[in-house]
């Protein structure tokens, strides 16, 4: 019982997948890819060997063994063979191009274009016995069941064609399509430098966009925290400078609370302008640094000499590569005091963070030199340390201006 | 003492007129932008103009540059800057035109009221108000000149009478005594090289000289 009840299926699921072959847009689609290969291959060889060769054959036999009265023959061969090797490129390029839409228009391939031109005059030279040998293939397959449909008798030999025609089609649009994958689409060296150029692209849409957050956030901080914190301490203040007649606790209370919201005031302060100084926009790196190094805890030294300025990004990147260093060394150095140094040499910018500390610094030693590195990668910047056991230490930060 | 207040924020600036009211000034004006800043200034003269640095419409540094207008147009009206954050750049443009009555302080010193309200009568008085965080920031940029030569302690008065203090605001902080604080500034004026000819003005080019303009 179960034998047949699975025997059954199985049978209609083969004629189903037979007759679902024939009918299927997509075997017509290669059918119909694999005739216009035909046409197509032998054009594309005659243009690209055919005639090149043949008419410097032609004009070498001319000019060596032809007669005098042969003149205008034998410059009509010379001219066609400089004129279809000149334009060899050119003719590459559009016999390209047109098989380019034959994979779009019949298999809804898209094979993207390359400059390899070898490696595309390899294609058009091997389209001829693509072409050639799988319209055959196809046609045949194709005429054994036009041919048992014009004699029944032949039906046992066109039955077989008949089943195998879709997968012929198939099997040559799918091949033809590797071929013209490897040879027409770009090479591997190609796809590798389209990627790294998207890749870099996108990277640098992100960390604009990181760039454009932290400004938001600045902006919406600023205009609503900051001021109402600003607001609460001024009343508190009022608040402490007049009720002196309160009892004891009532003024303690006064007192407390103005002193929490100066304190939250300066916190919150400190955290903005971590975000993002606005002043870094306004007037640029050289009066954004002025403020960090006034806040370290170590004296720091700043000179800054850059007459142009830099994108907003790398702005942006060397302002907290600089606030970071300066954290870094006030947590792990030891130092007495810093120096920081950022100065422009042709298109790129260079940041220098000096210290005298104890030295012996490590980028993977868990002290945010890694991070620094981050930053400045980037922007496809460099990070440079030297840090001798003992000190002193530098960073050296050097970022591409424009990007 | 007639004052022209600017700020964009509607709960600070009715917060600081009220402040003003309650400190016996007379708020004659409280607008929101640079623009009408500078109408209410020609229109009323004021003694002082409170402005705020961030003001519509790109919230950048109209305040500082409305105040550069005012410094120039208005001899006659002080100026004090408020600011979120305060950056030396600001304060040397603002120097730049006239060290005499001007101030530019950190917004959070309006929480400390009786400070706040002195140093508006110091400025309105033809005085300086320079906040600290200013002063530090000037401090470190790199320069080689007679600063070099002073002992911390006398920078740290010279720095003290950058940000506006008088020889008795210095003794109360540093809590030394008059003689001391005389004598550091006699050294310090002798080491910028500024020969004893007429006291106060000594004291302004000492100034000047320390941050840089």
């Amino acid at each position: 019982m179960t034998s047949v009840e699975t025997a059954v299926p199985r049978r209609a699921g083969a004629l189903r997948t037979v007759l679902s072959g024939l009918w299927s847009a997509r075997t017509w689609r290669a059918t119909l890819h694999a005739l216009a290969g035909l046409p197509l291959g032998v054009a594309a060889f005659a243009l690209t060997c055919g005639l090149p060769v043949g008419a410097g054959y032609s004009a070498i036999w001319s000019l060596l063994y032809a007669s005098g009265d042969d003149l205008a023959l034998t410059t009509l061969f010379v001219v066609l063979t400089v004129t279809a090797t000149l334009s060899l490129p050119r003719v590459v390029r559009g016999l390209s191009a047109v098989q380019r839409r034959r994979f779009r228009a019949l298999l809804d391939v898209e094979i993207p274009p390359s400059h390899g031109w070898w490696r595309q005059f390899g294609y058009h030279v091997l389209s001829l016995f693509i072409g050639v040998s799988g319209a055959a293939a196809v046609a045949v397959c194709w005429s054994a069941t036009l041919l048992a449909w014009a004699e029944p008798a032949y039906l046992v030999l066109a039955a077989p064609a008949l089943v195998a025609a879709p997968w012929v089609a198939r099997v040559v649009a799918r091949a033809d399509t590797a071929a013209a994958r490897a040879l027409l689409g770009p090479s591997r060296n190609e796809e590798l430098s389209v990627r790294v150029e998207t890749l870099s692209r996108s990277r640098a849409e992100v960390v604009a966009a990181t760039d454009a957050e932290r400004r938001r956030i600045e902006r919406d901080l600023h205009d609503g925290a900051q001021q109402r914190l600003v607001s609460l301490a001024m009343n508190l203040g009022m608040a402490r400078a007049n009720l002196t007649d309160l009892p004891a606790p009532a003024r303690q209370a006064i007192v407390e609370a103005h002193d929490e919201a100066t304190q939250a005031l300066a916190e919150l302060r400190e955290f903005v302008r971590g975000l993002h100084p606005a002043v870094l926009d306004d007037r640029g790196l050289d009066a954004a640094l002025s403020g960090i190094a006034a806040r370290a805890p170590v004296p720091v030294r700043v000179a800054v000499s850059v007459p142009d300025r830099c994108s907003p990004v790398v702005e942006a990147v060397a302002y907290f590569v600089v606030s970071e260093a300066l954290t870094n060394i006030a947590r792990h150095a030891h130092a007495s005091r810093a120096e920081v140094t950022v100065d422009r040499v042709a298109d790129r910018l260079r940041v220098v963070v000096t210290d005298d500390g104890r030295g012996g610094a490590t980028p993977g030693g868990g002290t945010g030199l890694h991070g620094l590195a981050q930053r400045a990668a980037s922007v496809d910047g460099t990070f440079a340390l030297h840090s001798p056991a003992g000190g002193p230490t530098t960073v050296t930060v050097e970022l591409p201006c424009g990007s | 003492m007639r004052i022209v207040i600017a700020e964009d924020s509607v709960l600070l600036r009715a917060g600081l007129t009220k402040l003003l009211a309650d400190g016996g000034f007379d708020v004659v004006d409280a607008v929101a932008d640079a623009e009408q800043l500078l109408r209410a200034v020609a229109e009323h003269r004021p003694d002082l103009a409170l402005i705020d640095v961030r003001m519509p419409p790109t919230h950048t540094d109209e305040g500082i540059r409305a105040a550069l207008v005012i410094r120039h147009q208005f001899p006659a009206v002080a100026v004090l800057v408020l600011s979120q954050y305060v950056e030396e750049r600001y304060a040397t443009d603002l120097l730049s035109v006239r060290t005499s009555g001007v101030g530019y302080l950190l917004k959070d010193r309006v929480a400390q009221v009786s400070d706040f309200l002195a140093a508006l009568h110091r400025v309105a008085a033809g005085g300086t108000a320079l906040d600290p965080e200013v002063v530090a920031q000037l401090l470190v940029r790199h320069r080689q000149d007679p600063m070099d030569r002073l002992t911390p302690r006398e920078l740290e008065v010279l720095r003290l009478m950058a940000e506006g203090r008088s020889n008795h605001g210095i003794v109360d902080t540093l809590k030394v005594s008059h003689s001391a604080v005389e004598k550091y500034i006699t050294s310090i004026l002798s080491k910028l090289d500024l020969p004893p000819t007429d006291a106060d003005h000594r004291r302004v080019l000492a100034v000047l000289r320390f941050l840089r303009i």
